[in-house]
């Protein structure tokens, strides 16, 4: 079917290759397009139909060069624009990994965005222009991938061949930003000198810096070690849904359904359901039509316990001896995403992990300045787009960890209970 | 899914798997009144694969809804129907003749069928009274779609507004709706085509017959090899042939085009797909031919 004039390897990916969600970040200008369609192009994720699109409108608009970035700004009116305005997810595989990129905006009232991106994201990226070095942007940008605690970070320093590939000005970015990271929460910090127009050190290695010894961006985003980032000690199941068939054949099955928010589950376990305390044992894990022996994150799958107790959405199973604490009064870092300000006693909805309560605003402890970090206490509201330290008392106790320790058990969004719009991320401290 | 790696790994149709099935399970228990929408295509019988899986072994707890052109494809309708039936789900057809005859939308001999599946799937949706509705859609098919949320949130009219979509947080979706809006729901969101064939793979799951390579008598229009059909009259200059084709899309059997190839195995079809050179889209469908913003004016107006 269709031409084969080349031989592309659309999605390799096998059917063992892992899963690797990324998002981008830098400033308008810093390259981000040209670098999503350069590893979309390199690795044969673009058709010929869809390039011939963005070739013709790039030929309509009067550019005299195929506008990448076309490929990308979906819209009509980020086009009209030529700007993203939105979060924009795409795909593309080698034969090692399947990657999700989330494509986030780089404008400063779209931090919102951002956060999206980032709340899935395994690994964040971002660009800096070589020739402007650190910006305020990027800055911004790793505060808030570190406060979403995306585990892997890279700077890839972009425009290389723009400052002539110098070494000098690639070691000062790289020094400069590494001093910033001293004071975020940035376990891996790989940084890359690369070109994304040239094609430098994105898939290929570059013949112009010679000096460079690290990996290629492509093969760095192949082989960062993912799967250890997940917490595979403490046992986190929130109950989403209760199976009951009913059925002549399954009258008395009764079910668990839930996706492993942390630790390993197995047959036979000691677990407690929360908040009643009641405890029981695992009768046994299924996974559609099978029985199996543990189940561990990201798994969705049936819990059944071997006594009748009362389990109902919005319980939490875990381990006896290692339980989260309920709790009515949280305290949070939360990015607030609506125009109308976020104020101390204003009520909200919230929904963590399968529970929804009804939350009341105690107190705005601070506003955080994303880009010096500075804390500051005098204002007491959230405007759209700041982040802030907050502490919530809600109607129903939040079987909560920190979000340091649990990106599932430790995060929720906010609802405004009158327009039905997410308003707000939070990321737990803890709980009192 | 293979259960015990050493390193507690998962694969990532494993990992997408998962995902679709906590986003099964998290409409079935906050929404009133959930549909799933059936065409009978590949990507909406792994949908139905999906919720199998994730009330098993229950039933799946909604309804299937199919909106039926009238120029379907009969291979098409009758995998519906075997599935259906093996699962034991509640089948509703919307008809755009119907709609049509009713006055619902209005046939102008113009626009097509596929348009008018718009004003039938919101006629549909709001006579069932439903406020969620789960779609096949892939971010991966269109660039309109790429902005979709998962939650697609959708006003009184059906319409899905690109500018004002509500953030989309870790996994924690928000389904709160006004009296009138809808939800429309991308379980798939994050599957690619590729995706999809390797878990038809995986499942063995059956599919209608007419995406495996066969004979069939056919015309091109627009450049793409059309089905010889009443409901498609030959314009001057069009011939019928003879071809051995499959199709990677199904939809309104006047707009689909199908593609000359060998592929009669899934393997074959996999290996055929990894290394196509067009989309799916570009290869099979003419409604997304119209504009460049073809999919995202139909999707503004209450598609899918």
């Amino acid at each position: 079917m269709a031409d084969t004039t080349e031989t592309p390897v659309q999605g390799l990916a096998g059917r063992d290759a892992d899963l690797l969600r990324f998002a981008t970040a830098g400033s308008v200008d810093d390259g981000k397009s040209t670098l999503i369609g350069r590893l979309l192009l390199d690795s044969k994720s673009i058709f010929a139909d869809q390039l011939e699109a963005v070739e013709a409108t790039s030929l309509s608009k009067g550019y005299d060069y195929t506008d990448l970035a076309l490929l990308t700004d979906g819209l009509r009116s980020e086009r009209e624009q030529g700007i993203t305005i939105d979060v924009a997810y795409r795909y593309f595989a080698t034969p090692q990994r399947k990657f999700i990129i989330a494509d986030t905006p780089g404008h400063v009232q779209y931090t919102r965005n951002m956060v999206t991106g980032a709340s899935t994201a395994d690994l964040g990226l971002v660009l800096v222009d070589a020739r402007q070095g650190l910006t305020e942007q990027s800055r911004r940008h790793a505060v808030i991938l570190s406060l979403l605690r995306v585990p892997h970070l890279v700077l890839a320093v972009n425009k290389m061949d723009l400052v002539d590939y110098d070494q000098a000005t690639y070691e000062k970015i790289h020094a400069e930003f590494r001093s910033f990271a001293t004071k975020l929460n940035i376990p891996d910090l790989e940084v890359i000198p690369i070109s994304a127009l040239k094609g430098d050190n994105v898939v290929e290695r570059s013949e112009h810096m010679g000096w460079y010894s690290g990996p290629t961006l492509m093969h760095h985003l192949e082989h960062v070690h993912v799967a250890s980032d997940r917490d595979l000690v403490d046992v986190r199941f929130p109950v989403q849904y209760v199976v009951r068939p009913k059925s002549d054949e399954h009258h008395d099955y009764r079910g668990y359904a839930g996706q492993v928010a942390g630790g390993v589950l197995k047959p036979g376990d000691e677990v407690v359901v929360l908040p009643s305390g009641m405890t029981s044992k695992i009768a046994g894990i299924d996974l559609f039509d099978r029985e199996i022996s543990e189940a561990y994150p990201p798994m969705s799958v049936t819990v059944r316990l071997e006594d009748d107790v009362d389990v109902s959405r919005g319980d939490l199973i875990a381990r006896v001896n290692n339980a989260p604490q309920p709790s009515q009064d949280i305290d949070a870092m939360v990015c607030w995403m609506t125009t109308q300000p976020l104020r101390p006693r204003q009520k909200l909805s919230i929904k963590h992990t399968t529970r929804t309560a009804r939350a009341l605003v105690k107190d705005i402890q601070y506003r955080l300045d994303v880009n010096t970090l500075h804390r500051d206490q005098e204002t007491k509201e959230l405007g759209v787009n700041e982040i802030g330290r907050i502490q919530l008392r809600t109607t129903q106790p939040l079987l909560c960890d920190p979000y340091s320790k649990n990106r599932t058990t430790g995060s929720f969004i906010l609802i405004d209970e009158a327009t039905g719009v997410t308003v707000g991320a939070g990321m737990i401290n803890s709980g009192s | 899914m293979s259960v015990t790696h050493a390193d507690y790994r998962l694969s990532q149709l494993d990992q997408l798997e998962a995902e679709s099935i906590h986003i099964f399970r998290e409409v079935a228990a906050e929404f009133e009144k959930p549909v799933l929408m059936f065409s009978g295509g590949k990507d909406s019988i792994v949908m139905m694969r999906l919720a199998e899986k994730a009330f098993f072994p229950a039933k799946i707890p909604f309804p299937v809804l199919q909106v039926d052109t009238g120029y379907d494809f009969p291979e098409v309708l009758q995998t519906r129907d075997n599935w259906v039936n093996r699962l034991g789900v509640r089948l509703i057809v919307a008809s755009v003749e119907e709609a049509i005859a009713n006055g619902v939308v209005v046939d102008d001999g113009k626009t097509s069928r596929n348009r008018l599946q718009i004003g039938t799937l919101l006629n549909a949706l709001e006579e069932g009274g439903f406020t969620a509705a789960f779609g096949g859609g892939r971010r991966d098919e269109e660039k309109a779609r790429a902005k979709e949320r998962v939650y697609s949130h959708r006003d009184e009219f059906g319409q899905w507004d690109p500018k004002n979509q509500r953030p989309e947080l870790w996994s924690l979706y928000n389904g709160r709706l006004h009296e009138g809006e809808h939800m429309r729901i991308f379980p798939i969101s994050n599957w690619t085509e590729l995706d999809i064939w390797d878990y038809i793979g995986r499942e063995d799951i059956e599919i209608p017959s007419i995406y495996f390579s066969h004979q069939r008598r056919v015309f091109e229009r627009d450049g793409m090899l059309l089905s010889e059909s009443d409901f498609n009259p030959l314009r001057s200059g069009e011939t019928v042939e003879e071809r051995t084709v499959r199709f990677r899309t199904v939809g309104d059997l006047t707009l689909t085009g199908c593609v000359e190839s060998e592929a009669s195995t899934i393997p074959e079809i996999i290996a055929e797909v990894a290394v196509a050179t067009v989309t799916e889209r570009g290869a099979t469908r003419g409604d997304d031919r119209f504009s460049e913003a073809a999919m995202e004016d139909r999707k503004k107006e209450g598609y899918f």
